[in-house]
């Protein structure tokens, strides 16, 4: 087995995107990812890579664009606050199909919020957040070593599908220390470049854009995008489950609380009540058809969320009211203990 | 017709493409591709040039000008430009920017690729308004000067004076060179020219900071003129605020 070494999240994922092949990282401070921009202003100049400390998240998403542009791995991390700078240049990016990696490690808000761990921008990332219809990809990681494994990931959906994939942690996960196996995950066969802004080098003019002025092409443009989701859907749902075949209760969450519900589910299985647990790994595309094959056997479908309740909008879609869906969140910081949810699970089994 | 002893003396340069442009009659941009074709052209290195189109009357630029070009939000060509350059220090960037994107909403975005020396090419046509969304105020509107936004002539209590946004350029460390030219008559055409081949000439040859060249540009549509008068309003009055010359390097 190979080596395991001890780091934050935040570092383990800047290390995976340096396994990943990432050429250029920009980025602004902002806590709570610091980590991530130190890391990599370090280890990036060491591999002969690009690290810029932008001016701005607005800059550091735009270079992000240029460099996406001519074909290279680009990537930007920040925080809530800075996200939503960036939703100019993520709608840009949609439009202009351009593959990137974005890393969100949130923080709580609106506004200026405080640093604590939140999982608050669930709606916008998993509504495009920018104006205009399009999705970006989430991936939810809930340990170090899936900040390892998802990182790298996301870089190969980006490329496969020409679009953002972005990462959503909290700050806990981003600041939390754990060991990882910093090992490259086998990468998917991946189509050429041959959009990519070179030159024109024995070749025709290549134009990379967002605008589709004359009558129809945009609608065109939208529907070719719409198709591209819908594969998505099809083929890249990522989520894990245990215990919801007999379970009278089904927990629902991610990223950090889903390993507090797991110690919850275990602990209520323990004093005889049949709870199960499913976590959705991809936040968009969401897991909705198998939350909605859990809700044809449980009787409660019970939502935890680091908020005052996003991510349960998509659960009862995919329930579409066969079972009751409930919530049980924490927010500004707050995060749910393993006790509150276990009693959560104990009042919702006992109805 | 006879045609056997008739020689082409002026033709289309190969890098503007065989099309009519959007542009009003009398607007600055057609002349102002044409000299960076031209440019690009003379120093043969379209296979190694990648542009950037802004938000404003000339966001299909690419449509007109034959080489690899991104289209990018409004006034964050210098930051796409940084992200392409820093990636790809063998290939020749450039951005095409109006006033409205450098001056106004991108004023961030170029201030901080000047700061960090970026070796990029910046074309930065100043009209003196916006155009492409009605002829409304730019930092660069001339006092007095009426628009879709300042009815009565901009008054400098209420609405500032123009920004002389190269000056202030010209004073960062990063910056490499800076000319303000203007597109008025043959003469300045062709001291346009130059100054843009300047500005091309030292990222091929590698020297340090970022080159950029103000271009004054008629918008005789938005000032309410003919075409000549703009040019001539361009001489009498815009070089009053805006003057000409090398402001570094």
């Amino acid at each position: 087995m190979s080596p395991r070494t001890l780091m934050t999240g935040n570092e383990a994922l800047a290390e995976a995107a340096i396994i990943a092949g990432v050429d250029a990282y920009f980025g602004y401070p902002i806590t709570p990812q610091n980590e991530i921009p130190a890391y990599m202003s370090k280890r990036m100049p060491e591999e002969g890579r690009i690290f810029v400390q932008s001016e701005s998240e607005l800059a550091a998403i735009n270079m992000v664009f240029g460099a996406a542009a001519t074909g290279k791995r680009a990537m930007t991390s920040s925080s809530s606050p800075g996200v939503s700078l960036m939703q100019e240049g993520l709608s840009y990016l949609a439009g202009a199909e351009l593959p990137n990696v974005v890393v969100n490690i949130m923080r709580g808000g609106p506004g200026l919020g405080n640093i604590a761990p939140t999982q608050s921008d669930y709606f916008q990332a998993t509504r495009g957040g920018g104006h205009g219809d399009y999705y970006t990809i989430v991936l939810a990681p809930s340990t170090a070593q899936e900040m390892v494994d998802y990182t790298q990931l996301a870089f190969d959906l980006a490329d496969e599908y020409r679009m953002t994939a972005m990462i959503i942690a909290d700050g806990v996960l981003g600041q939390m220390m754990e060991p990882v196996v910093l090992e490259k995950r086998p990468k998917r066969k991946l189509p050429a470049k041959d959009w990519a802004l070179t030159g024109m080098k024995n070749q025709k003019q290549k134009v990379i854009k967002s605008l589709y002025l004359p009558e129809g092409t945009l609608e065109e443009h939208n529907c070719k995008l719409q198709k591209k989701y819908k594969k998505i859907k099809d083929k890249e749902v990522l989520y894990e489950q245990d215990m919801v075949d007999d379970a009278d209760v089904v927990v629902v969450s991610y990223g950090i609380v889903a390993r507090s519900v797991r110690s919850a589910v275990r602990k209520a299985r323990e004093e005889g009540i049949n709870a199960g647990w499913l976590r959705p790994i991809t936040l968009w595309p969401f897991p909705s058809k198998q939350i909605s094959k859990a809700a044809e056997k449980t009787k409660t479908i019970l939502t935890i969320e680091m908020s005052c309740g996003q991510m349960v909008e998509d659960v009862k879609l995919a329930v579409n009211g066969k079972v009751p869906v409930e919530f049980f969140g924490r927010c500004g910081g707050g995060v749910p203990s393993v006790d509150e949810i276990l009693e959560k699970i104990k009042h919702y089994a006992k109805k | 017709m006879q045609r056997n002893n008739m020689q082409a003396v002026f033709e289309r340069t190969p890098i503007l493409k065989d099309c009519p442009t959007h542009y009003c009659p009398g607007c600055g941009h057609g002349i102002a591709h044409r000299l960076l074709a031209e440019t690009i052209h003379e120093f043969d290195i379209v296979d190694r040039t990648i542009g950037i189109a802004p938000i404003g009357c000339s966001v299909l630029a690419y449509d007109y000008i034959d080489n690899d070009m991104l289209e990018v939000a409004h006034g964050r060509a210098p930051a796409a430009a940084t992200g392409m350059k820093r990636t790809n220090p063998d290939k020749i960037i450039y951005s095409y920017q109006g006033d409205g994107d450098l001056a106004a909403i991108g004023t961030g975005e170029i201030v901080h690729a000047a700061h960090r020396g970026e070796q990029i090419t910046v074309i930065f046509i100043n009209n003196a308004v916006f155009g492409m969304t009605g002829g409304q105020m730019a930092p660069t509107t001339m006092l007095g000067q009426v628009t879709a936004t300042s009815p009565s002539g901009r008054d400098a209590l209420n609405q500032g004076y123009p920004l002389q946004i190269s000056e202030m350029l010209a004073t960062i460390p990063g910056v490499g060179y800076i000319e303000r030219c203007a597109l008025s008559d043959v003469a300045h055409i062709k001291k346009t020219k130059k100054a843009i081949k300047h500005a091309f000439k030292r990222q091929i040859d590698n020297e340090p900071g970022l080159s950029l060249v103000e271009i004054l540009s008629p918008c005789p549509t938005y000032w309410r003129m003919s075409p000549v008068m703009a040019m001539e309003w361009i001489n009498q009055e815009m070089v009053k605020v805006f003057p000409l010359g090398c402001l570094k390097g």
